[in-house]
């Protein structure tokens, strides 16, 4: 078979060309190693840099009421707008794009004591929604903030994991007391550790829960200091922006198209951001990785443009004997594609071990290198175009040969 | 001992219809390197009947191996006709010329020319790997062949491992592998020493005697002696036939 007879003369050249076979295979391999490296690290650090994001929460809205800029309706501008928790009712039922809506309250000054360890932590009073649209997750054995702890105003509370171990050390804290302002408070849940790389008043790591009424009715607040909404679809949050505004509006008499009474910060701006970012950023490793790679075939082209002249004679003596041009192509692009190809499983190998043994402590700075369908596929593809491109032109070579003066030689 | 090689006499009748098998007619090959041009054919005229056994003489630079390389197809004329069976040899694809040059040439040269990193039986087995054949056929025609060229023991062995007398008899088997109409060799004997030669020749005589055709190159006497017929190129042009 034609198959077996490419086969055994690779073997052959492979045998007595040991060093220049290294050689060309090192380019591939190390071209190899370093795409699929590249495009995993981008993809390990883009993934480590959404969790980020999505640690302040998915989808969601930050809002907080401010002055009007604009005279509406009779009224001067400058006015400041101050919003309940029954407008925000108000704003649930119109707005129905919203999922989930909770106000918040925030205070900066309350002492937090367990027995002599004093800190003064931010904290909020919040409804239950707050924790799932925030990503407040409690480690095993505690719970967020419920309807319950708001509707019977109980004095708990959900503390940061950073605020925990500050106030317990290692000791459990959900059930224990924690006395805010000389209030006792039972601690309900400890936030499990998370990533988030923004934050508006504090990271969540070193803040305090209470159920919003505990807080109100304690504080004695009306009116809240900001408020958070989430809706189910990406592309949802700039028509519910609007449609939020308009209620309010309508509520507080401003003008609709007034930016400044209700400021908003939409979180999915920072992951809209980050994925051009990203795109960009993951485009350029691939593009380098690419280049050493197609350095590695400009070897391996080089090496079959060497193997074709020192063939000429034996290509001269193929055709002789009836080989078709297709023949002698085909063999110079098998050896170059299993050149490739052999470089190309054992650079992917290197990747795979470099991305398996990455050490942990590495992981928390640049994300998990991963290499996913889609950096494999990558990879393969390129590979296989270089390795095609590669033989290619020395095939052509070959083919083009005259036997009569190949034979002469 | 080639009898059963399948190429008995009785092939001219395949021919064109004169029953030629090669006709060349005002065949010219001019070779221009740089300002200098060689006219190394200049008008042949030449027919070859299927069964002849023909010898080319003449002195060195004349023309005669540029002559073989067109009757093989292996190179083509600048000008004049070649019908090869009647078919009309200018007219041919690269792939249909690739497949005359294994169906219906075998090649025999001076040197050799056997791939040195395969064993005499993959040299044989080259041409009917190029014809497409299923490898079982293949291993047996070719171990056929070397057995017939009396080199049974020595299938496995690489060039290197063979006698010069012994590597041209390898060469011929790989000739003969696809039953060709029409085998060429250019100073077959050339290399060897005179009683390898000697052999040699009487390879070619039997190939003769079991119905080949044979174009046979060569500044050997005793070759030319054997041959019924004897064509002599001078410059270019054959000056005698007989
Ligand atoms: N590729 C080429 N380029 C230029 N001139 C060539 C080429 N090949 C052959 N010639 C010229 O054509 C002429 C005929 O050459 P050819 O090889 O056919 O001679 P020959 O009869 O086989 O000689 P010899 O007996 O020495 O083998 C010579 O003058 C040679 O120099
Ligand atoms: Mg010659």
């Amino acid at each position: 078979m034609t198959f077996r007879h490419y086969l055994l003369q690779l073997l052959r050249d492979v045998r007595s060309q040991k060093l220049r076979t290294f050689l060309t295979l090192f380019g591939i391999v190390w071209g190899t190693a370093a795409v699929t490296l590249m495009l995993a690290f981008g993809q390990g650090l883009h993934g480590k840099l959404i969790a980020s994001i999505k640690g302040l929460g998915e989808n969601i809205v930050i809002a907080w009421p401010s002055r009007t800029s604009k005279a509406w309706d009779g009224l001067g501008r400058g006015r400041r707008i101050r919003v309940t928790d029954e407008d925000l009712e108000k704003v649930r039922r119109e707005v129905p794009l919203i999922t989930r809506l909770s106000g918040e309250y925030s205070a900066w000054n309350l002492r937090f004591r367990v027995g002599r360890k004093v800190f003064i932590p931010g904290m909020s009073g919040t409804n239950a929604e707050f924790g799932v649209m925030r990503n407040l997750n409690p480690t095993t054995g505690g719970r967020f903030v419920d309807d319950a702890d708001v509707s019977h105003r109980r004095r708990v509370v959900f503390l940061g994991d950073k605020l925990k171990s500050d106030l317990f050390g290692v000791d459990e804290a959900v059930g224990s007391e924690v006395v805010i302002n000389g209030v006792p408070f039972v601690v309900i849940g400890v936030l499990a550790e998370k990533d988030q790389d923004s934050s508006y008043n504090n990271r969540d790591n070193d803040r305090a829960n209470l159920p919003a009424s505990t807080f109100k009715a304690m504080y004695n607040r009306a009116y809240v200091d900001n408020f958070v909404f989430q809706v189910a679809e990406r592309d949802d949050a700039v028509a519910a922006k609007k449609e939020v505004i308009a209620s309010l509006a309508r509520t507080h008499r401003f003008d609709p198209e007034d930016t400044e009474a209700v400021g908003m910060w939409d979180t999915n701006e920072n992951l809209e951001f980050m994925d051009t970012f990203m795109l960009g950023f993951r485009l350029f490793l691939g593009i380098v990785g690419t280049l050493t790679l197609v350095v590695g075939g400009i070897g391996v082209s080089n090496i079959m443009h060497v193997v074709v002249e020192e063939r000429t004679k034996e290509i001269g003596l193929k055709m002789a004997l009836g080989a078709k041009r297709r023949f002698v192509v085909g063999q110079i692009l098998f050896e170059t594609l299993a050149l490739t190809a052999i470089g190309g499983v054992l650079g992917l190998g290197i990747a795979w071990t470099v991305c398996a043994s990455f050490p942990a402590a590495a992981i928390e700075y640049v994300g998990s290198p991963v290499i996913s369908a889609q950096v494999a596929t990558i990879t393969t593809g390129v590979l296989g175009l270089i390795g095609f491109l590669a033989g290619f032109f020395p095939a052509r070579t070959a083919a083009s040969l005259d036997p009569v003066e190949a034979l002469r030689l | 001992m080639f009898g059963h090689f399948g190429n008995g006499a009785g092939n001219g009748g395949k021919n064109g219809g004169n029953g030629a098998l090669v006709e060349l007619a005002g065949i010219r090959k001019v070779y221009e390197t740089g300002p200098v041009t060689v006219e190394a054919l200049s008008g042949v005229d030449l027919t070859l009947r299927a069964g002849e056994f023909v010898s080319v003489v003449g002195p060195s630079g004349s023309g005669k191996s540029t002559l073989m390389n067109i009757v093989g197809c292996l190179d083509t004329p600048t000008g004049g006709s070649y019908r090869l069976k009647g078919e009309e040899v200018g007219r041919f694809t690269l792939d249909r010329l690739a497949e005359v040059r294994n169906r219906r040439i075998g090649f025999v040269f001076q040197n050799f020319n056997l791939l040195p990193q395969l064993s005499a039986f993959e040299n044989v087995e080259l041409p009917l790997l190029f014809a497409g054949m299923a490898t079982r056929a293949r291993r047996e025609r070719a171990e056929e062949l070397l057995t017939e060229v009396g080199l049974a023991d020595r299938m496995r062995h690489k060039p290197t491992e063979l006698s010069g007398g012994q590597m041209q008899r390898v060469a011929i088997a790989r000739a003969l592998a696809c039953r060709p109409d029409l085998i060429l060799a250019d100073e077959p004997t050339g290399n060897l020493d005179s009683s390898s030669g000697r052999d040699i020749l009487h390879v070619f005589e039997d190939l003769w005697q079991a119905g080949h055709t044979l174009l046979v190159i060569t500044h050997d006497p005793a070759i030319a002696q054997r041959a019924p017929r004897s064509v002599t190129v001078e410059d270019g042009r054959i000056v005698a036939d007989n």
